[in-house]
């Protein structure tokens, strides 16, 4: 016999025991992936969701809070319906959409919870929970909803709403997973990261039917959610409430501040809708609504909205004249009336009776010096010199450019630069004459109502603004964002400001001023009205104002569609605002009647 | 000295005690298997395996007692009664028995199964072992072949009737024993050639085969002498092969159910399809790859405790050590299975007489196998074959028959002096 065998025999034997333990070190020490894929099996992240931050107004007022909402939830091996009528009739939902909800479940996952029913209100979910014990395999599961106790804001506010897929795959940082709720627009949106908070997670471990066993490492690893802040804005609630039921019928935009810190009062888009609609199960149904409404209550038109300034346009004119010593307030310039059509009459006007008056021709002769300064003989270049400075001014006001508030999509408008001129006619073929109707707010030039306000209130603060924001605290900081503490110089020297007040004020209080509509009793009160041209119909009715003259507490402008004269529809909204603002009540409610009227154009 | 007449004297003590090392291991990875944290019952729980599995325990210590005071000559005269007793059990069993898993292959009596293919094995040792030690035996014989053969397939087919081809595939194991008595080396080359054959037809379409060996052929041809008895030898070969292939194409895709070709296609491509038929290798290789170099400890693994590695108890208990004693535990284990098999190789090798020489081959074989296709199939280098682990795995019926099957063997060798070579 072969002695060999035997010798072979044992050395196969050792040789499988070998590559064994080969193989086994192989797939149990080098290779690391078994160990996660072993973890992947056992455990189900639980999101702990976390709370979002609510919005208080400027006297604590909640702006937005909390609902709590119910997903009903199903594990469709675990679920029994034996009265499938009562059961739709309950929840409100039809026999082919109660078949066709269990059939995405099952193809889910059959031992896997999912979501059966989206965000069930507490009333409706009160209706169905009596029963809920009838229905094994069926459970609530409690998210927390956007709410409001009021019917304003929307715009200012925004709306939060179920995480895209695109919006998914554009976060890099992980902290969102399907299903979680994000700001889409507004304050929601701009505050997304102080407002949301932490979600933390539970890690649960369960077997392969996906039945639970406990928690993970006695829960070492679960993080506990953590509440985002609460916003403290600077919006008055009341002040708010009553300038949407003055605007309510009309369309245009209305900011107020408090220009000694640039918060904003009070932000108002008409036509608007009910924060309430953008919030709950019938989202996508009223979003749709809402989008091809033909009065566009999404756009924001407060921030979004822009046009010529016209008329509100003169006193910033004026001031770049005293600034860059091109006028004095004296000086009496004759203006023959020959320049440009105007409702002053011919004469001799200085600074005061100029914006009191409100005269195209003043303010023509005015830009005139101010655009050829007699830096070059060459008039084209000249022009071009004086409207580099001129543009300089007006981006020092926050015109031309987004201001910066904390509402996302804000619009920066249009100032004329030497650029665009140049594209227009041609490189420095265009010169005073060809670009004059900006002196008097027409043309090249557009302008949003938020940023109308901005330097209404840097003429308020003589010379200075700070950006305009909503929120004014964040958490319990007591401080709004850092770039909402900065101050901003206009570089107009604080002197040049007095005859343009004094002007203002005449405006509104004087006999004949065309601002009478905003006088407000016992407060002196400034303005400008401004009448902006609009070639596809009515002139667009604007006003700006502030008040008290000598302590400055609100900056308003208003801003209404097709309304014919600054003097009627927004003077008197204004004049109203500023009056409940700083009184707290109305005495000139025939104003208030004439603007609930909404005869503006006669 | 009387001493020296005992039988604990004489008996091989290193495989008795590594068969309880053994025995005790798998009897706490079963209870790991089986521990529900949720429950809390103690291993000795009647309700759980690993208490039911102390009963097999405990009543394969009395048949070892039973073994050990039967006279040893026994085993060699009652060989071929024991083999017809078990022979017409596994025929019995195809009218009587009971349909487990897709197999009839079980007894169900008050409550207990009992699973006659398990006690085949030792009964076609026992039959095997006292036909080749008949005189004048010799495998290159026609005759003895035949015999020798029809003796280890008859209960094989037997067995493949009941539908455990599983089990049907130990006696494979009998190809060893017959290597070592004599069998042409190049049977067992053509057997490898086979399965590798047999591999690539799974892999490998049809006519990319077929091609690849006419090439080979061909060169095999060109390189070597070109005499005509040997071109026509190499040709046959080719024909031969390309049947081979052919039929075993027809085989998987025609003959097996589906079931068993889906064991097939894991073993080749687990990963193509893990929540289907590649679910068992990958969750069990998932089990002993995350066990790392020590372990998670016992009674911590995640795999096996929350069910998904299936017959966590049975024929994957081997995922459960791995998982929870890791590498450390894994090769200690397969050591000591090595030790003990080529002990008993060694005992078998100091046998005077054939019989116990072919019988201890057919023990070392039948565990070999065993321990070759069960390991192998937790780590995916095997088909999901279900046969048990030897010792570990929870089952009276295979602890009791490698009981007596090794058992067997000790009282035999502790009579090895007392026997005259004939």
């Amino acid at each position: 016999m072969d002695n060999n065998r035997k010798y072979i025999v044992q050395f196969a034997i050792i040789l499988v025991g070998l590559i064994y333990c080969i193989k086994l070190f192989q797939i149990q020490y080098l290779d690391d992936t078994y160990g996660p894929a072993a973890e992947d099996n056992i455990l189900r992240k639980i999101r702990d969701y976390s709370y979002r931050g609510v919005i208080y107004d400027r006297q604590g007022n909640l702006l937005v809070h909390n609902d709590p909402v119910f997903d009903l939830m199903v594990i469709p091996k675990e679920a029994v319906v034996k009265d499938t009528t009562l059961f739709c009739s309950l929840l409100n939902i039809s026999k082919e959409d109660f078949i066709l909800r269990m059939n995405s479940a099952r193809k889910y996952d059959i031992y896997q919870p999912s979501v059966f029913l989206k965000m069930l209100s507490m009333k409706d979910f009160a209706r169905f929970e009596d029963f809920l014990v009838d229905y094994p395999g069926f459970y609530p599961q409690v998210r927390s909803l956007r709410g409001y106790y009021h019917h304003s804001l929307a715009n200012a506010l925004g709306y939060v709403g179920e995480i895209s897929k695109r919006m998914l795959d554009q976060d890099t940082t992980g902290t969102y997973k399907q299903g979680d709720y994000i700001g889409i627009s507004g304050l929601e949106l701009e505050y997304e990261k102080e407002l949301k908070g932490q979600n933390g997670v539970k890690y649960k471990m369960v077997n392969v039917r996906g039945v639970e066993k406990g928690a993970f490492k006695e829960g070492k690893r679960d993080t506990l959610s953590v509440a985002g802040a609460n916003l403290t804005s600077s919006i008055d609630l009341e002040l708010q409430q009553y300038g949407e039921w003055l605007m309510e019928g009309l369309s245009g935009g209305v900011v107020a501040l408090d220009p000694k810190s640039g918060e904003v009062l009070s932000i108002i888009s008409s036509p608007s809708y009910d924060p309430g609609y953008l919030s709950g199960r019938l989202f996508s149904e009223n979003f749709a609504e809402l989008t091809i409404d033909t009065l566009k209550p999404l756009f924001n038109r407060a921030i979004m909205s822009v046009y010529p300034p016209g008329s509100t346009f003169k006193p910033l004119q004026a001031l770049i004249a005293l600034q860059e010593g091109v006028l004095t307030p004296d000086e009496q310039v004759f203006c023959s009336g020959g320049l440009v059509g105007d409702h002053a009459p011919a004469g001799y006007y200085d600074v005061f009776k100029a914006i009191k008056m409100s005269s195209n021709n003043y303010f023509y002769i005015v830009f005139r010096r101010i655009i050829n300064q007699n830096l070059s003989d060459n008039t084209f270049i000249d022009s071009r010199l004086g409207l580099e400075k001129w543009d300089s001014y007006l981006h020092k006001f926050g015109l031309g450019q987004t201001v910066g508030i904390d509402i996302p999509n804000e619009k920066g408008g249009q100032i004329p630069s030497p650029e665009l001129y140049n594209r227009i006619y041609g490189e420095d073929r265009w010169k005073w004459s060809t670009i004059n109707s900006i002196s008097i707010g027409q043309g090249e030039i557009s302008i949003s109502p938020l940023q109308m306000a901005n330097y209404v209130s840097a003429i308020a603060n003589k010379g200075y603004f700070y950006t305009p924001h909503v929120i004014r605290e964040i958490g319990n900081t007591g401080k709004p964002r850092p770039e909402y503490l900065e101050k901003h110089l206009v570089g107009i020297d604080s002197v040049h400001f007095r005859t343009v007040i004094d002007a203002m004020e005449a405006v509104v209080n004087a006999p004949g001023g065309t601002g009478f509509r905003a006088a407000v009793p016992g407060i002196k009160v400034c303005g400008k009205t401004g009448t902006s041209q609009n070639p596809h119909g009515e002139d667009h009715s604007v006003f700006i104002a502030f008040a008290p003259k000598d302590d400055p507490k609100i900056a308003i402008s208003v801003y209404v569609q097709n309304a014919g004269q600054g003097a009627r529809a927004a003077a008197s909204i204004a004049g109203l605002m500023m009056e409940k603002y700083l009184t707290g009540e109305i005495k000139k409610v025939y104003i208030e009647d004439y603007v609930k009227k909404g005869q503006f154009i006669y | 000295m009387r001493a020296e007449n005992t039988i604990a004297n004489k008996i091989d003590w290193l495989v008795i005690v590594t068969y309880f090392v053994l025995v005790l291991l798998g009897w706490l990875n079963i209870y790991a298997a089986v521990y529900d944290e949720e429950l809390n019952k103690s291993i000795f729980d009647l309700s759980l395996n690993s208490g039911k599995q102390l009963i097999w325990i405990g009543t394969s210590i009395l048949i070892i007692i039973v073994i050990m005071t039967v006279d040893f000559r026994f085993y060699d005269s009652f060989a071929y009664i024991v083999y017809g007793i078990v022979a017409f059990l596994l025929i019995f069993v195809l009218f009587a028995g009971t349909k487990v898993s897709g197999a009839t292959s079980w007894f169900s009596i008050a409550g207990f199964r009992m699973q006659p293919s398990e006690f085949a094995k030792f009964a076609t040792a026992l039959a095997l072992a006292k036909y080749m030690s008949k005189v004048n035996y010799k495998l290159t014989n026609f005759n003895d072949l035949i015999i020798t053969g029809c003796i280890i397939l008859f209960p094989a087919v037997l067995i493949i009737v009941q539908g455990d081809t599983g089990t049907a595939l130990v006696f494979g194991a009998f190809v060893i024993v017959m290597y070592r008595e004599g069998l042409n080396p190049a049977v067992l080359v053509i057997g490898i050639v086979a399965i590798a054959l047999f591999i690539l037809t799974l892999i490998f379409d049809q006519m990319h085969l077929i091609i690849a060996i006419l090439v080979v052929g061909a060169i095999i041809i060109l390189l070597g002498k070109k005499k005509w008895k040997r071109i026509l030898t190499i040709i046959a070969g080719v024909i031969i092969v390309i049947g081979v292939v052919w039929s075993v194409d027809y085989f998987v895709n025609e003959v097996l159910k589906p079931h068993q070709q889906n064991r097939i296609k894991a073993l080749i491509n687990p990963e193509a399809d893990p929540l289907g038929y590649g679910w068992n290798v990958t969750q069990s290789k998932i089990a002993i790859g995350s066990g790392g170099l020590l372990g998670k400890g016992f009674l911590q693994g995640t795999q096996t405790k929350f069910d998904f590695v299936p017959e966590q108890s049975t024929d994957f208990i081997f995922c459960t050590l791995g998982e929870e004693q890791g590498w450390a535990g894994t090769t200690i284990v397969i050591m000591l299975f090595v030790f003990f098999m080529v002990r008993i190789v060694q005992i078998a090798e100091r046998q005077k007489e054939t019989f116990a020489r072919v019988y201890g081959y057919s023990v070392a074989s039948i565990l070999f196998i065993h321990f070759l296709v069960n390991i192998g199939m937790t780590i995916g280098l095997f088909p999901v074959i279900g046969i048990p682990l030897p010792l570990f795995s929870y089952g009276g019926s295979s602890l009791w028959a490698f009981t007596i099957l090794i058992f067997i063997l000790l009282k035999i060798d502790a009579h090895r002096m007392q026997v005259l070579v004939r």
